[in-house]
């Protein structure tokens, strides 16, 4: 039953949690706009999704080593490997630097709401969970 | 907490801009500096960036690495009765450039606001977050 709750949160969880990594890769980006030879990076949100759903369901963590056979089994949640493209510059500037600020920002932006919009659907299913487990 | 990382990056990026800020406000305010304490005229400065990369895929702050002299030939104004005039009646004044450092402060003033941005944003979308799962 509690594994169930899981799944029913897990995917939004998944993309919440890629979305806020995807926000740091372009705050970096924008935080580097003026460093010479910075090259921009972002992700294949997509194709990092549903490799984290795929992750997140499997165990494939760091196990606890146990000494006694009393020790309750323990797993931590795989550490994050996400790959990390370069951006292809429309303008290139002269000092290697492939940031393009108006896209910077705006992807930050469509992040941003993509989050919130993650939040909310979140939100509203524990929510439902939760009213779901009312007695009347 | 990777969430609070963002802060980290977009603040490193604020004080780096902000020393920039510094020296061209320095660079600006020195533009007719014929002497200093070391007897030279002033010379224009410049900052270096580089990333702080916090972790193996280059994701990360900026910082600035040093501020470099700028190796510009010093300007030379014809002045015979000033009293630091050589020989041939020539005063040697700063070499800074005061158009490309008025586009220095601007762009400098721009990214400053960007990353103020970044931050104010993921604020709000932290406290968002905090408030997961509530009424």
């Amino acid at each position: 039953m509690i594994d169930r709750l899981e799944a029913s949160l897990n995917f939004h969880q998944q993309a919440l949690g890629l979305r806020q990594e995807r926000q740091k890769v372009l705050a970096s980006n924008i935080a580097n706009a003026d460093t010479p030879g910075y090259k921009a990076r972002d992700m294949d949100f997509a194709s990092e999704l549903q490799k984290a759903v795929k992750q997140g369901g499997d165990s494939s963590g760091l196990a606890l080593s146990r000494t006694s056979a009393r020790h309750i089994e323990g797993q931590g949640l795989p550490g994050p490997s996400r790959d990390l493209l370069y951006r292809v510059p429309d303008q290139p500037s002269l000092d290697g630097n492939t940031v393009d600020m108006d896209r910077e920002r705006t992807q930050f932006a469509d992040n941003s709401v993509r989050y919130q919009s993650a939040l909310t659907i979140l939100n509203s299913r524990i929510q439902g969970l939760k009213k779901a487990m009312q007695p009347e | 907490m990777s969430m609070f990382s963002i802060f980290d990056i977009s603040g490193s990026a604020m004080s780096a801009q902000s020393q920039r800020m510094n020296v061209t406000a320095s660079n600006l305010a020195n533009a007719d500096s014929v002497s200093g304490p070391d007897g030279e005229a002033y010379r224009a400065k410049q900052v270096m960036f580089e990333t702080r990369a916090q972790s193996r895929d280059g994701i990360g702050g900026v910082g600035v690495r040093e501020v470099v002299e700028d190796p510009s030939p010093m300007r030379m104004e014809y002045r015979p009765g000033h009293p630091l005039a050589d020989e041939e009646g020539y005063v040697t004044m700063p070499n800074v450039d005061p158009v490309g450092e008025m586009v220095n402060m601007i762009s400098a003033s721009r990214s400053y606001q960007a990353n103020v941005e970044v931050m104010n944003t993921n604020k709000q979308l932290m406290l968002k977050t905090l408030t997961l799962g509530e009424g």
